[in-house]
């Protein structure tokens, strides 16, 4: 992160009013779907999406009134690469949400899509608490690099990348200022946590 | 070193959980950090109660003392992380035909063993086997040495009660004091917690009859006392160890009446203590002999919060032995 923060090449692919304003126009789309709101609920994939989700809930709320419950999923357990050694333990970062998913529309949310793994992971953890009418996706940035057939409902910004570029989103509860970051070529393989 | 940093993140390395004695204070932390999340998973209420942690691997309790919690909670734990698990019943086994530890051993692991839960009555049990043979092996009690699971849950249960009582999700043991009653002499789960408690920053004191209580331990860094109220005189946990009703034929105090007059932890001697002591007792409970009724079902037990953390830690436990996962300072970015 500091590399990146120094180097010449990186390029600011969001600000803060670009991410507002795809917050915004994501929000709208769930609206527009015309879901009964009081039975949407926001799972924000932690860590960075747990804020994007709240982001998202207010948006809805000043665009209905009605403001949809909002979670937090950790995945980490459900992860393909348990084994690998290289899977952050979320500590302090719990799943956590207070109530039931059986016939609501989930909405994941995440910062950003890349392998699609997290999210596979994330659909096997919410179908461990119950059975949701139906789930859907919103990523802030899809930096493609797909190795699963998953793709978000709604997406903030889709952006070509390779598997040495690094992607790094900047969420300002987390790391005081919103901005996502493109430096291409900089490592050996895709950011682990855009997976 | 069992851990590498890693900028803010800590990997867990070690193969086996032998004791707490070995354990660094970073290494506890990384358990008991562990812990709530698989707390999480036993918690679901219309959920789910498993995650695909271990699954496929297989996890044998091999017991070679009676136990029926400790146990149950390994195997519960493994189950919950999706492993598969199998009881070695040890009365019925081969120890009775002459094989050694090491040949039962082999013989587990030919079958693809992951994980073995020892539990044995010589001390060093599962350090020997655990030197020798490649399985993950956790300690579950080996003689009067350790019971490092015990202790562990005994140290998530006091913080977990430390964090939601003053409302800091970061407090930790750090100038709590803690009294340990009882049988020390003969306790595993006394000599565990003096080694996990002081490391994680509490002060321990031990107490009971001089005949079950070694001087030794001043040398760990804990006060000794046969002085009831003074062992509990702002103490912030009243730890009540299990009288070994078993050892009484070796004449180790005069008579369980004495015990109890001396001390038994019951409201009368709880005078001394400051209102809001936690009570714990690692089970299973005499009941009136070393704690009363009253106290053992009072308001400041969490004797049955022991039992449901214990599931939780032994998932970390099992968790970080074989995923050898990274985990991050706590509080920390992640």
């Amino acid at each position: 992160m500091n590399e990146a923060d120094n180097s010449p090449e990186m390029t600011v692919v969001m600000d803060h009013e670009a991410i507002d304003a795809a917050l915004r126009r994501i929000a709208q789309e769930i609206v527009a779907d015309g879901e009964a709101l009081p039975d949407v609920a926001l799972l924000g994939i932690l860590s960075r999406g747990r804020p994007l989700a709240d982001r998202l809930a207010a948006c809805i709320e000043s665009l209905t009134g009605t403001r949809p419950r909002v979670g937090s999923l950790a995945t980490t357990l459900y992860r393909d690469d348990l084994r690998s050694g290289r899977v952050p333990a979320t500590v302090g970062n719990e799943t956590h949400f207070d109530f039931d998913v059986d016939g609501m529309t989930v909405i994941l949310v995440d910062d950003v899509i890349a392998a699609g793994r997290t999210i596979r992971a994330a659909l096997d953890e919410v179908m461990d608490y119950g059975r949701p009418q139906r789930i859907q996706l919103a990523c802030l940035v899809d930096r493609g690099l797909r190795e699963l057939p998953i793709q978000p409902d709604y997406l903030g910004w889709s952006l070509a990348t390779a598997p040495n570029d690094h992607v790094s989103v900047r969420i300002r509860e987390i790391d005081g200022e919103d901005a996502v970051l493109l430096e291409r070529g900089v490592s050996g393989a895709a950011d682990e946590e855009n997976t | 070193m069992a851990t590498v940093s890693e900028g803010e993140q800590r990997v867990w390395t070690r193969k086996d959980l032998i004791g707490l004695e070995d354990l660094s204070r970073d290494e506890l932390d990384m358990i008991l950090d562990t812990a709530p999340q698989f707390l999480a998973v036993s918690e679901r209420e219309s959920g789910i109660k498993k995650v695909p942690v271990l699954q496929g691997r297989l996890v044998v309790n091999w017991f070679y003392e009676p136990s029926t919690r400790t146990r149950t909670s390994f195997e519960l734990a493994a189950k919950r992380l999706s492993a598969d698990t199998l009881t070695m019943n040890v009365a019925a086994s081969s120890a009775k035909k002459g094989e050694t530890l090491h040949d039962t051993l082999y013989n587990i692991e030919a079958m693809y063993t992951d994980i073995v839960v020892i539990r044995h009555s010589a001390a060093g049990a599962a350090g020997i086997l655990a030197r020798r043979h490649p399985s993950h092996i956790i300690n579950a009690g080996d003689g009067a040495h350790e019971h490092p699971t015990q202790a562990l849950l005994d140290a998530f249960t006091i913080r977990q009660h430390v964090r939601r009582t003053r409302g800091d999700a970061r407090a930790g043991l750090n100038g709590l004091r803690v009294a340990i009653i009882g049988d020390i002499a003969h306790s595993r789960v006394a000599r565990s917690n003096v080694w996990g408690l002081t490391k994680l920053g509490a002060r321990v004191v031990l107490c009971g009859p001089r005949t079950l209580l070694p001087g030794a331990f001043t040398k760990l860094g804990v006060d000794v006392t046969s002085d009831l109220r003074e062992a509990i005189d702002g103490a912030d946990v009243i730890y009540v160890l299990r009288i070994q009703l078993e050892r009484q034929s070796k004449c180790l105090f005069p008579s369980i009446r004495e015990y109890i007059r001396l001390f038994r932890i019951d409201k009368e001697s709880l005078k001394a203590a400051k209102p809001d002591a936690l009570i714990m007792h690692p089970g299973p409970i005499n009941r009136d002999v070393e704690v009363s009724s009253e106290v053992a079902d009072g308001p400041r037990n969490v004797i049955l919060e022991q039992v449901t953390n214990g599931v939780a830690v032994r998932m970390a436990v099992m968790h970080l032995l074989v995923n050898k996962p990274r985990v991050a300072v706590q509080g920390a970015e992640q």
